[in-house]
């Protein structure tokens, strides 16, 4: 049986987002003939000539003319060679961008991918996860998706979306991820997923992160027979913040799981919220995990304990569980 | 040359002018209207620079070319020719105007109409006139097409300045890109904005066509930026105009610009660029004096009938705002807070 991959879904997405509608068109540094440091437009450049531009390393200009494209009624989709790049960008996204609709009433159908998270040896510059941030702006769309049917169904919703989104995929998920094609209960942007149905707590994760909530749920289950629900946000901005409490309501204990720094964030959004919302629900207070307050180390062995990993979630749970 | 010699060029030389003369007129008024209070937030003049503005927008054609004026660009507003009443109406914070008291001042435009809003982040406009042509040029439509955009002196020292012109160059756009060097950044003199002689030699680095020009003077800023706009329509792609003068006023009507050096005034890039054009247009024979008299009392007239609109015209209401960030309305799930 043949398997694809998540940058296999984000490659078709690609295609067929440019196969549907003529106004859609790549651009981003090395994502001609190279292909993209991933390798998610490999072969497009030649299947769509003059729809697939290679960029000069500039990303401030490169969000300003994708912008300045999409205002103009193109659909651009604007490859950061690594989201940590983003910031060069940050002016035009969130200023420009993000109030342009509000502003104006003149949309912005713009998508930015964000090859984001780190890996095994990235460090400090090439492992970021920048969604907190720009979920923080109003007017943009941030998405995490967390499996290959995912990664297709939202970039081609996101590509049709008149709003600017921030497009968050996981360069862990990559090639690691497989699945056997790139169906999968088909979910607007905005609707979080239970991954894994369960009693005793809910863990809510997003991107690479509901992968290792999924395996510390196994874990859990292997050991003590603890029923963990796991809760996919799938976009972080718009929360779904409905199907959070709503599995609350069920488990009443919750733990969030982030791979962002700690301070702020998706994570806190969520435990503030649930707080807020479903304060009469818990039967323990809210926890959060994410990584460690430190820029993201280089050695595979400062980075993996640097970020959540299925020990440190179930260590989190244990003491959620036995609270 | 032929732009000031025949009767096609004398209409265009005369229009600049009327575009210059009717800014001064709108923008002295606007600035009463903020010493009296009666103006939230700031007021931004372009008092001095309306020479090289309203040269650059009178080679545009609205509905077909690209103009993210600047700060400094009322002429060059007004020459394109945007309704009074979006200027008066966006300082007024009117509900009817283009940003619907959502933003105020300069901060306006009409993006669909081939006028970006600008934004206060000096030099974002580059690349977003860039990528406004290069949409033209992906649906095939761009030929023929010019985007322009002003920054000043103080923006060369950007990163958005360099990115964006080395975008432009990379992809051959018909990009015209003045620069106002009228002497300040805010309050900072060009000896701490830049080490270069001349601006204009930035050009050179970037492989793009270089024009300077006197901003004081009407009749240079007609014909280097018929020149500059004419090599962009033809294909010659991204084009660097430098045109030095002085701001004849404070950054913004807060500032009484104690900090300009009295000698630089008493120089030639004090001179007013109006009462300079004036006397081109006279001496030129482009204009009577009398009729220049009759523009500027028809221009008075206009700009009341703007304001007095304007004045009467509904506040926004934050109870009937529909407060929309988002354009895509999945209302189940955006907004939901």
């Amino acid at each position: 049986m043949s398997e694809v991959t998540y940058i296999d879904a984000i490659h078709a997405a690609l295609d067929k987002a440019m196969a549907d509608d003529p106004g859609v068109f790549l651009y981003g540094q090395d994502i001609g003939t190279f292909g993209g440091a991933f390798k998610a437009t490999k072969g497009l450049v030649g299947k769509y000539p003059g729809r697939v531009l290679d960029a000069p390393i500039s990303e401030d200009a490169m969000a300003g003319v994708a912008i300045g494209a999409a205002i103009e009624g193109a659909r651009p989709v604007l490859e950061m060679q690594f989201a940590d790049f983003s910031s060069v960008a940050f002016n035009q996204i969130v200023n420009q961008a993000a109030t342009h609709y509000y502003r104006t009433g003149v949309p912005v159908p713009l998508t930015v991918r964000l090859p984001s998270g780190g890996t095994p040896g990235s460090g400090p510059f090439h492992s970021q996860s920048m969604e907190s941030i720009y979920a923080h702006y109003p007017g943009l769309v941030v998405v995490t998706p967390a499996t290959v049917a995912d990664a297709y169904s939202m970039l081609l919703e996101s590509i049709e979306l008149d709003d600017p989104v921030v497009f968050c995929e996981h360069k862990f998920l990559y090639r690691w991820l497989k699945s056997e094609n790139f169906d999968g209960d088909a979910l607007p942007i905005g609707k979080a997923r239970i991954t894994r149905p369960g009693k005793h707590a809910t863990v809510v994760a997003y991107s690479a992160m509901v992968h290792e909530a999924v395996r510390a749920a196994e874990i859990l289950h292997a050991e003590g027979g603890w029923e963990i629900e796991v809760v996919d946000l799938r976009s972080v901005k718009p929360l779904d913040t409905d199907t959070v409490v709503a599995s609350v309501a069920r488990t009443g204990r919750l733990l969030v799981v982030g791979e962002a720094f700690p301070w702020g964030g998706v994570t806190a959004e969520v435990v503030s919220r649930v707080s807020a919302d479903g304060f009469h629900l818990l039967d323990a207070p809210p926890v959060r995990l994410n990584a460690r307050d430190t820029p993201i180390p280089y050695h595979p062995k400062l980075w993996s304990s640097h970020r959540p990993t299925p020990e440190s979630i179930v260590h989190e749970l244990l003491k959620l569980l036995n609270y | 040359m032929e732009i000031l010699s025949d009767e096609g060029g004398r209409r265009h030389v005369r229009s600049v002018y009327r575009a210059m003369l009717t800014a001064r007129v709108l923008e002295n008024k606007l600035g009463s209207l903020y010493k009296a209070g009666k103006i939230v937030g700031g007021v931004y003049l372009g008092k001095g620079q309306e020479a090289v503005s309203a040269s650059l927008a009178t080679c545009l054609e609205k509905g077909r070319d690209v103009f993210a004026p600047l700060i400094r660009d009322q002429a060059g507003r007004t020459a394109f020719g945007e309704d009074l009443l979006d200027c008066t109406r966006t300082y007024l914070g009117s509900v009817d105007g283009p940003m619907r008291g959502r933003d105020g001042n300069i901060h306006r435009g009409r993006p669909a109409e081939g006028m970006p809003a600008m934004i206060s982040h000096l030099g974002a406009s580059i690349s977003l006139v860039s990528g406004m042509l290069l949409a033209k040029r992906l649906k095939g439509t761009l030929d023929g097409v010019v985007g322009a955009t002003c920054i000043g002196d103080g923006c060369t020292s950007t990163g958005s300045f360099h990115e964006g012109l080395n975008t432009a160059a990379v992809e051959k756009l018909p990009l015209v890109l003045t620069v106002a060097n009228n002497q300040y950044a805010y309050s900072t003199p060009n000896v701490h904005q830049f080490a270069c002689e001349r601006l204009v030699d930035k050009a050179v680095g970037y492989g793009v066509r270089g024009h300077q020009v006197d901003g004081t003077d009407m009749l240079a800023c007609v014909e280097v930026m018929y020149e500059a706009v004419e090599r962009a329509r033809a294909g010659e792609g991204p084009q660097l105009v430098v045109a030095e003068m002085l701001r004849l006023t404070g950054h913004g009507e807060h500032d009484d610009a104690f900090y300009v050096d009295a000698a630089i005034k008493q120089s030639g890039v004090g001179r007013d660029c109006l009462e300079v054009g004036r006397k081109q247009m006279v001496d030129g024979g482009f204009a009577g004096g009398d009729e220049i008299d009759t523009w500027q009392e028809e221009a008075a007239q206009t700009v009341q009938q703007a304001l007095a609109q304007a004045q009467k015209e509904r506040s926004p209401d934050p109870y009937q705002d529909d407060w929309q960030a988002y354009a895509t309305h999945l209302s189940t799930y955006y907004n939901q807070d």
